[in-house]
């Protein structure tokens, strides 16, 4: 369903005055036709600016599931901040103290909880957008809108909650008294990207969960499996020198490493971050191509 | 005047049944490629009976036009709302939109039970495609006219139905598109406020936009739109034009449907297990009536056969709807309180009626068949029933044929006694 001609208008957008006032005789008709409707044709598979169109949607799609999210919970928001604050002692008590693992420096509870705060959003975001889609079946049956802001409004509505678990590790770093250097820079653009790849991911995930249901059994085992490769408990260096180019697979190791780096103020390993960019950009256009491909039958198959 | 819709040659397939209609596991793809890999790749999904919801529908909508869309269930209408909407995709065709669409395929849609009326105007105008500053400017306006002023900042969960569903509506009533595209959701709410909602979309007609408007009610079609359509099983019977032809049109297929024997009639729904054979109308004295009168003592008999007798606590009702408006009543055996614990393998039910206080007309009667709460056959629009008239009140004297509705059994007094004395003080 391809979007030709004056873009420039956003379908949300009020209708302008005279249009309005027109009683019929006076409308003035585009001559081109504002929407195409038919099939297969070879649209182009998402629309950028038809998303920019529905901007709004986007935001109030995430503000609705900020604000649903903790209700009728006892605790509410407290919660972004609990998950990562819990599995930090944990693996405190058992890789810090027991297991004595060499955490460059940085005392382990912080070095863990930099790791988990980014993997929490990370993993969050790929549940949430997974299930997103198959969760607004009432709303894709219903009304039509580019369906891509479903992911991407899950994704948003957790980095609400990554930014709260993010002034956690801040007041942590106080406590212990870890300095920051100019490299903390460097983290928005981290941020970015953990959001960029959590979005390919979960994209992808949330079209195969139209199609198979096996997506929402698979996904919190992948998550599990996915942890333990990503240098949230270990680091890198933990893993010999000569298998080290494996984790290079995993952005999330990459990314997580950069986090830590940057807060401490140790050596960036900017090989790793580049595979892992690299493979951003890789995921994000296969998944948005693979999600514009089975967004035409959504509506059918849901 | 150039049209403002276009659509050319439109159809849509589906398959029904088959693995690519529905979601499926992973397991059943793999298994089922692996078993037929031949068919799985030419095909995707095989074995899936076909289904052309739309088949070559074209027609063009000039700006300011009120479309209706007229046609029975399964006919294609809510199919032809999905394209234009752009909810489905079409299978081949084209369709050519000259202006921005609102489609309301229900009220409410997004709505969240846990957020306030407030905040699910917010949510559900974005939804529809309204701008924030829209919403912001329109908003008192919605408040009132949904009626919910007090409750603005209470969960909709706690909205009693009626209040929901006015909410719901307010919101989508203050869309302004150039094209509205319209389903049944006017059969909501309550009778003043469906009129209401009836009211605001002859003022969205008015100021020149463009409706399309789905329904079943022939009333609503006829008093709001400007032109109609008949689509009969995706295909366009009757082209877009005067709204009484298309309404004629419509009325005579349900009546030719209805002439069809009834157990040969094949758009019936349920199990099967007990199957309508046939239905009759008699007099109290037991002969068959062609045309049934008001006031008449009329029995109502539903022929059936039954694969088994093991059928237990059958439950079987006719609804009634008048040809000219909506839902007139009601016939089942479980209102009345005689139950049918089980039944012989063929049989008839017989539904008596000592005075018929139907108003002469026609009336078109849907049956159904069921066993605790499993329905078993169901057939819509199965008959046509006439009524002529008849003396009701054995006064020879009956409302004026305009006033259309139900007779009531009435007795009038009159108790003058206190008028009179306060007119003498």
């Amino acid at each position: 369903m391809k979007q030709t001609a004056p873009q420039t208008i956003p379908v949300a957008s009020a209708i302008s005055a005279e249009n309005s006032q027109a009683s019929g005789t006076t409308l003035h008709l585009p001559d081109e036709p504002l929407v195409v409707i038919q099939a297969n044709n070879k649209w182009n598979l998402i629309s950028l600016s038809d998303i920019w169109a529905y901007r709004e949607l986007l935001f109030f799609l995430t503000w609705r599931d900020v604000k649903v999210r903790y209700k009728q919970t006892l605790l509410g928001a407290a919660w972004a901040i609990l998950q990562p604050l819990f599995m930090m002692i944990i693996f405190t008590i058992f890789f810090g103290r027991l297991a004595g693992v060499d955490s460059a420096g940085v005392p382990y509870p912080i070095f863990a909880l930099a790791g988990l705060v980014p993997w929490t959003f990370f993993s969050n975001t790929i549940t949430a957008s997974g299930n997103s889609l198959v969760g607004s079946a009432h709303l894709i049956t219903k009304v039509y809108f580019p369906r891509l802001i479903v992911p991407a409004a899950a994704m948003l509505a957790g980095l609400v909650d990554f930014v709260l678990a993010f002034g956690l590790l801040i007041v942590l770093m106080f406590y212990y008294r870890v300095p920051l250097t100019t490299q903390v820079l460097f983290l928005p653009a981290l941020v970015l990207l953990t959001a960029l790849f959590g979005l390919g991911v979960g994209t992808w995930m949330s079209a195969l969960n139209v199609k198979y249901r096996d997506v929402r059994f698979a996904l919190p085992f992948l998550i599990q499996l996915w942890l333990f490769v990503s240098s949230v408990i270990l680091p890198s260096s933990s893993v010999p020198a000569k298998w080290r180019w494996v984790l290079m697979f995993n952005p999330m190791s990459g990314i997580i490493e950069g986090y830590r780096a940057a807060l401490f103020g140790l050596p960036f390993d900017w090989p790793a971050l580049g595979v892992a960019t690299a493979l951003t950009i890789v995921m994000l256009f296969y998944s948005i191509y693979s999600f514009g491909k089975a967004e035409r039958t959504f509506a059918d198959i849901i | 005047m150039r049209p403002i819709i276009r659509v050319e040659g439109l159809s849509k397939l589906y398959y029904l049944g088959g693995s690519g209609a529905a979601y499926s596991t992973l397991r059943e793809t793999l298994m089922e490629s692996l078993r037929k890999p031949v068919r799985y790749l030419r095909r995707g999904n095989s074995g899936s009976e076909k289904l052309w919801a739309l088949s070559d529908v074209s027609f063009e909508v000039t700006p300011g036009d009120v479309v209706g869309i007229i046609g029975r269930n399964g006919a294609g209408k809510s199919t032809l709302l999905k394209v234009l909407s752009r909810i489905v995709e079409p299978t081949s065709g084209r369709v050519e939109l000259y202006g921005r669409v609102a489609s309301l395929l229900e009220v409410g849609t997004g709505f969240h039970p846990e957020l306030t009326g407030r905040e699910n105007i917010y949510l559900n105008g974005s939804i529809l495609g309204m701008s924030r500053r829209e919403i912001e400017t329109k908003f008192d306006e919605i408040v009132a006219f949904a009626e919910v002023e007090k409750f603005i900042d209470t969960p909709v969960k706690r909205y009693s139905s009626g209040m929901y569903v006015r909410l719901a509506f307010a919101v989508a009533a203050h869309l302004e598109p150039e094209i509205l595209v319209v389903d049944e959701v006017l059969a909501v709410g309550d009778a003043a406020f469906q009129k209401k909602c009836l009211g605001r979309m002859r003022d969205v007609a008015s100021t020149g936009r463009t409706v399309i408007f789905v329904s079943h009610n022939m009333a609503a079609v006829s008093s709001l739109c400007t032109k109609a359509m008949v689509l009969w099983e995706g295909k366009v019977e009757y082209p877009l034009g005067s709204v009484e032809g298309a309404v004629q049109q419509y009325l005579s297929q349900v009546h030719q449907m209805t002439k069809t024997r009834l157990a040969e009639r094949t758009d019936r729904q349920g199990n099967g297990r007990v199957r309508i054979k046939d239905f009759a109308t008699f007099d109290g004295q037991g002969n068959e009536l062609e045309y049934l009168a008001t006031g008449q003592e009329t029995h109502f008999r539903i022929y059936y056969s039954s694969e088994d007798t093991g059928v237990q606590n059958v439950a079987v009702a006719i609804g009634i709807t008048s040809n000219s408006g909506g839902f007139v009543s009601m016939l089942s055996n479980q209102v009345a309180g005689d139950t049918f614990e089980s039944i012989a393998r063929d049989g008839y039910f017989t539904c008596k009626i000592k005075k018929l206080p139907l108003m002469p007309g026609n009336y078109t009667a849907g049956l159904i068949i069921r066993s605790n709460d499993v329905i078993l056959d169901w057939i819509q629009q199965a008959v046509t029933i006439v009524v002529e008239p008849g003396d009701f009140y054995g006064t020879g004297r009956m409302p004026p044929p305009t006033h259309s509705g139900v007779l009531l059994e009435q007795e009038w007094t009159l108790n003058g006694s206190r008028q009179t004395d306060a007119g003498k003080e």
